[in-house]
């Protein structure tokens, strides 16, 4: 109770500073259009020998992959926003009022979880002209696997950001972290295409069976071992990453 | 319920025994042993409900670390404490809802309003909407934040964001307030404003402990001062009662520029019978610590006279509390 309620309060006050600094909407909004308009067309080409001769073939398989890559490097970047509150005293100010110490976690994590939601939405809708198909109770299953994905992966960089010792200290950390991730999870080409060894390092990417899932989701094949999976790795994942930060959260000094 | 009564019993609002804490020092190379730094090395306090206390010492005395111990920012080590009534290790959460705790940056959003932060503030200490809508109404007259309140607080000024933040300390009308370094920073004008605040918010009731380096703050504002050096406290009273240890009177000796002019003159002093001390505060001259300052004038001219040296200015003051700094620890505050 007393949770949820210190959760509405700082998710609230986090939304107003979003609406506030509208230029991140504007952003957040024609970056993924960008990567629909210019890098699809392109895969359109490299697919075809997979068997992908449409546009509506190419989104199947790119679509599911840029939502996920939109989570998790949209969850992994918004650590930086924290630095600037706790240079600013914010975090502190917090601190030592008897607000939850989850909520702090919890509140700034949803405010970035609903925003690319926001994104993740707006991308399928541009999507759908291009010829996407997708049943609209696998889409809400989808999304619900990128809502975890998106709050596990802010509640990593929130950690993060909490943990480096100066602000010049955590573009190398999140990039090192996001990097291999990236490329082991398949998220812009499925990594069927790549070599067995490839295929197998992957599997011990949480994130591959996240992407492996969504796939599943957007070609309609809801009742594949990979949707379950996917949402189970991810779940127990976003468990272990929020209760790691929002351990940070109460015992860190800055 | 945050805004619940005290109650009057509990007359010593702050009782620390050996609080102290220590940091694990980063060491670049793999030497394997990390030295820890001892931050605070064992606080004993006791501060009476309706006091201004202050913690004076130099940057890195331990000030700051003590303040965070105390508003539960930072577990300690070890030691002992309780705040207005409430056990700080057993008990924070309790504590939390007693103590208002203002940092040194402050803590305000630049996209956003002081009431709108006020507001959210009142709110984290469990006021309801309409409640926290009030409180934060009552803040902005009682501080005199009408006049720019709505506006973003990017806009303020330094006088402003402070008094902001000190209003959103006591938004929940805690029994003791923490300021740590309220006045750094601030043009004359609004740190006497600040003073001004402390002093009315005391005169609520409310006990106020303040850290600072500016002695005359520590001077003008604080009933009674602990003097931190090195994590320890190494004098604590009254500013008066302090000054009083110090017996006697100072002599400020200014100099003439000239080939080690102090050293001479130092030398020609030492010998002299009523002189008790002498430090060497480089740009402003030398201290001389003598019982009667009156008589000791002509006396310190002659045998500066005698030694060839030609004195620029003699002043004679009363002890301040950088006297009972460099009593006790050797140095002075101003240069430490």
């Amino acid at each position: 109770m007393k949770l949820a309620r210190d959760t509405w309060l700082v998710f609230q006050r986090q939304l107003l500073l979003m609406v506030r600094t509208p230029v991140w909407i504007a952003v957040g909004i024609i970056q993924p259009l960008f990567y629909l308009l210019l890098f699809a067309p392109l895969l359109k080409k490299v697919l075809a020998p997979e068997g992908a001769g449409s546009y509506a073939d190419a989104y199947q398989v790119y679509v599911p992959g840029l939502l996920a890559v939109l989570c998790i490097f949209g969850g992994l970047f918004t650590g930086f926003s924290l630095l600037g509150e706790l240079k600013a005293g914010i975090i502190e100010r917090s601190r030592v009022t008897p607000v939850s110490r989850l909520a702090l976690l919890l509140g700034r994590a949803l405010r970035e979880t609903v925003a690319l939601l926001v994104q993740a939405v707006l991308i399928t809708l541009i999507a759908l002209p291009f010829g996407l198909r997708v049943s609209p109770p696998d889409l809400l299953l989808a999304y619900l696997l990128l809502g975890l994905l998106a709050l596990m992966t802010s509640a990593i960089s929130f950690g993060i950001a909490l943990m480096v010792p100066t602000d010049a200290a955590m573009a190398p950390v999140v990039n090192t972290v996001a990097q291999p991730i990236a490329l082991l999870s398949g998220v812009l080409l499925p990594l069927t295409l790549a070599p067995d060894w490839l295929q197998r390092a992957a599997r011990w990417n949480p994130f591959y069976w996240a992407v492996e899932g969504m796939r599943a989701l957007f070609s309609g094949h809801a009742g594949d071992a990979a949707v379950w999976q996917g949402l189970l790795v991810v779940a127990l994942m976003t468990v272990l990453a929020v209760s790691w930060s929002a351990r940070l959260f109460s015992t860190r000094v800055r | 319920m945050p805004w619940q009564p005290f109650p009057v019993r509990e007359f010593r609002l702050i009782e620390t025994t050996g609080l102290r804490k220590s940091y694990r020092k980063k060491t670049s190379r793999r030497s394997g042993d990390s030295p820890t730094v001892d931050a605070v090395r064992g606080i004993d306090l006791s501060v009476a409900a309706g006091e201004i206390f202050g913690f004076l010492g130099p940057n890195g005395a331990g000030k700051t670390t003590t303040l965070r111990m105390l508003a539960t920012l930072i577990r300690p080590d070890g030691g002992r404490a309780r705040i207005a009534g409430a056990d700080l290790f057993a008990d924070p959460a309790e504590v939390r809802r007693r103590i208002g705790y203002v940092a040194q940056g402050g803590g305000t959003t630049d996209h956003v309003s002081a009431r709108e932060e006020l507001v959210l503030q009142a709110r984290l200490y469990g006021a309801g909407k309409a409640q926290a809508v009030r409180a934060a109404e009552d803040a902005l007259k009682a501080f005199d934040l009408t006049g720019f309140g709505d506006r973003p607080c990017a806009t303020y000024s330094g006088g402003q964001r402070r008094r902001v933040d000190i209003a959103l300390g006591v938004i929940h009308e805690p029994r003791v307030l923490f300021l740590d370094e309220p006045t750094v920073g601030l043009d004359p004008a609004s740190r006497a404003g600040v003073w001004e605040e402390i002093r009315r918010l005391r005169t609520q009731g409310m006990t106020v402990v303040v850290t600072t380096h500016y002695l005359d703050e520590a001077d003008a504002l604080c009933d009674r001062v602990a003097i931190v050096d090195h994590g320890e406290v190494v004098a604590e009273g009254t500013p008066a009662a302090l000054k009083r240890e110090i017996s006697g009177d100072v002599l400020l000796l200014g100099l003439e520029p000239g080939e080690d002019v102090a050293g001479r003159a130092a030398e020609a002093l030492r010998p002299q019978p009523y002189l008790h001390r002498l430090e060497d505060s480089g740009e402003e001259g030398l201290r001389l610590y003598v019982a009667d300052g009156a008589a000791a004038i002509p006396q310190v001219l002659r045998a500066l006279d005698a030694a060839g040296v030609t004195p620029g200015t003699v002043q004679l003051q009363r002890p301040s509390l950088d006297d009972v700094f460099l009593a006790r620890t050797g140095r002075s505050l101003q240069q430490s």
